[in-house]
């Protein structure tokens, strides 16, 4: 059930999230656009509320999966409840802290530092009790369990290390600061995406009905060359700061490859998945699926930006915004929707009926549409920056770019609305799920009482 | 299946341990100062407090990285030569304007944000305005090799 309570939290995240995306959006085309909650506030808000669904629906998933399909009894509940109150009001503090205009001022973790305190507690405890779950399984992992298990621990160093600019050493050159701030924050999407991708291929086996994909040696392929692309395919967020080459060498070989990989073991489990197997979790296979075709969009722009000589005129331009929008909503937040909507739909309880799936999927067709229209109208803004700005000053650039910014904007509404539909069932149906999985668990402590 | 774990295990923590390695290289090595980097002085570190407190990467970008409501700020203060870039960056620290809000920010303050701006400005130059082309790779003027290749 803490599951169940995460993923609630992490689908209001979202919801609140995307709203503030599009404060956000109008705000970029008029920055006097409600001049009490700056830009500096919206965007905080908006990065910290996306990045918490992304986690909170992972961490979800994985408390609820492990009892419910591996048999596995959570090492300690207690711990679990400690770890969602824990997240939750240190979650609070940072909206307060956004709110009330106290940063620490730095990308994708822009609270104060002190806030990171309860948040290395709440991950401290998740890796203890997944750890001490897992301790007792004889049997050969499969590989999302490995893919957990990294997420979880390199979130951890990774994390630590965004925190490593307090220290002077690194402060106090500004090169060193940013390359190492760049390197945990390329690793750190890595761990979360080590989460996310291990829920994918779980899914993939249960709706598929066999765990040869999870145990296969393409998947651990798959994992292990993430983990490579984790650990040293972080500099192409660097290329252009002068640090010695062979540290963006070594990145350009590294290359981006897990996503093809990745892609490829969704497309070989689709095509081996039986007729009522996917009529059964058509949802939650509607959205991998819609996961699997942004993995390929996201791959080709993916390469396109990390060859270093293209990489000169589309890094620091809106085309990177479209490739983090493309990862964090077309694969990341596709596949998180196909977990909540693979849970909602294999119990009786919350099992959607065909009006509320016809809603859900009128919801799905609006968000991917607007996510292509937001996406393309990106990359014409980026190009233009990217073509614009080295001759033209900043004021000027913009005015040029601005249709491409106005459709990105009105995309981006639909997009909301799109996913809020989504999201709006999402929720009800969890709740319908925890509030019979609260009425077994009383009459089961009736019966334990009586007997 | 007993060697699978074993092999999954192994390359788990080759990997894990040559992170380590790799991290501990790169915060030692590959990043050192340039000749021509500026050290902090109290008032620039003020400013880089002053910075993050306002969370201007929100808008701002320093070699590309951080916001796009605002104009890029790695070289702002050697924008065309003198002190033009140091006028015109006052001027929007003291009244705002063109989307840039006032933050009714005190003369020290506005002092220190220049000085962090100056000593961001002496780490390199964004984007890269003499370079040469080697296998798809970037080789910037400032680029640790070619700065050495120059002094060779």
């Amino acid at each position: 059930m803490i599951g169940l309570r995460f993923m609630r939290l992490g689908i209001l995240s979202l919801g609140v999230g995307l709203f503030f995306g599009v404060i956000g959006g109008f705000q970029y085309l008029f920055p006097d656009f409600i001049r009490e909650l700056l830009f500096t506030k919206t965007r905080a808000l908006h990065v910290s509320m996306v990045v918490s669904w992304i986690f909170l629906i992972a961490i979800g998933g994985i408390y609820y999966y492990l009892p419910k399909y591996t048999g596995k009894k959570l090492h300690s509940n207690k711990l679990a409840v400690w770890h969602y109150w824990l997240f939750l009001i240190t979650g609070i503090c940072v909206l307060f802290s956004y709110l009330s205009g106290k940063f620490g001022g730095r990308e994708y973790f822009a609270f104060p530092p002190i806030l990171s305190i309860p948040i290395f507690v709440s991950w401290i405890l998740f890796g203890f009790n997944y750890f001490k779950t897992m301790s007792n399984e004889k049997n050969s992992w499969p590989v999302y369990y490995w893919q957990w298990a990294t997420g979880i621990v390199f979130f951890f160093l990774t994390y630590t290390e965004a925190h490593l600019y307090l220290i002077p050493y690194f402060r106090e050159n500004m090169v060193r600061e940013i390359i190492v701030q760049w390197k945990s924050y390329g690793a750190l999407t890595g761990s979360w995406n080590m989460l996310v991708y291990g829920t994918a291929l779980f899914i993939a086996t249960r709706i598929g009905g066999s765990e040869n994909i999870a145990k296969s040696k393409m998947a651990f392929g798959l994992y292990f060359l993430g983990l490579f692309n984790l650990i040293f395919g972080w500099a192409h967020h660097t290329y252009l700061v002068p640090s010695e080459t062979w540290i963006r060498t070594f990145a350009y070989f590294v290359s981006m490859t897990e996503l093809y990989i990745f892609g490829k073991i969704i497309w070989d489990w689709r095509g081996s998945l039986e007729q009522w197997e996917i009529n059964r979790h058509i949802t939650a296979y509607r959205f991998l699926f819609a996961a699997d075709i942004w993995v390929f969009l996201n791959l080709g722009l993916a390469l396109i930006i990390s060859v270093p000589i293209f990489n000169l005129y589309t890094h620091g331009t809106h085309i990177i915004v479209a490739h983090a929008m493309g990862s964090t909503i077309g694969i990341n937040t596709m596949v998180l929707l196909s977990s909540i909507f693979f849970i909602i739909n294999e119990s009786k309880e919350s099992q959607l009926s065909k009006n509320q799936t016809k809603k859900v999927i009128h919801g799905f067709w609006i968000a991917n549409i607007s996510l292509a229209i937001f996406l393309v109208a990106l990359i014409l803004a980026g190009i233009g920056k990217g073509l614009l700005y080295t001759d033209m000053p900043f004021q000027a650039m913009m005015f040029n770019i601005r249709p491409f910014l106005v459709v990105f904007t009105l995309a981006g509404i639909t997009l909301m609305l799109g996913l809020w539909i989504v999201l709006w069932r999402a929720y009800q149906s969890i709740g319908v799920l925890y509030s019979s999985l609260e009425d077994i668990s009383e009459q089961d402590s009736l019966k334990e009482g009586l007997s | 299946m007993r060697s699978n774990i074993i092999n999954n295990r192994t390359i788990f923590f080759t990997l894990l341990v040559s992170y380590f390695f790799y991290s501990a290289y790169i915060y030692a090595f590959g990043t050192e100062t340039l000749p021509g980097m500026i050290s902090h002085t109290e008032e620039s570190r003020h400013g880089q407090e002053l910075f993050q407190e306002y969370n201007c990467t929100a808008c701002h970008q320093f070699y590309g990285l951080g916001g796009h409501m605002g104009p890029e700020l790695t070289n702002a203060m050697s924008y065309r030569g003198g002190d033009v870039g140091e006028i015109i960056a006052r001027a929007f620290l003291t009244n705002g304007g063109n989307g840039m809000p006032n933050y009714d920010l005190s003369e020290p303050e506005i002092s220190a944000l220049i000085s962090y701006l100056k000593f961001v400005d002496k780490t390199g130059t964004y984007p890269p305005k003499n370079y040469k082309v080697k296998w798809g790779m970037i080789f910037q003027e400032d680029d640790p090799e070619w700065v050495s290749e120059e002094i060779q």
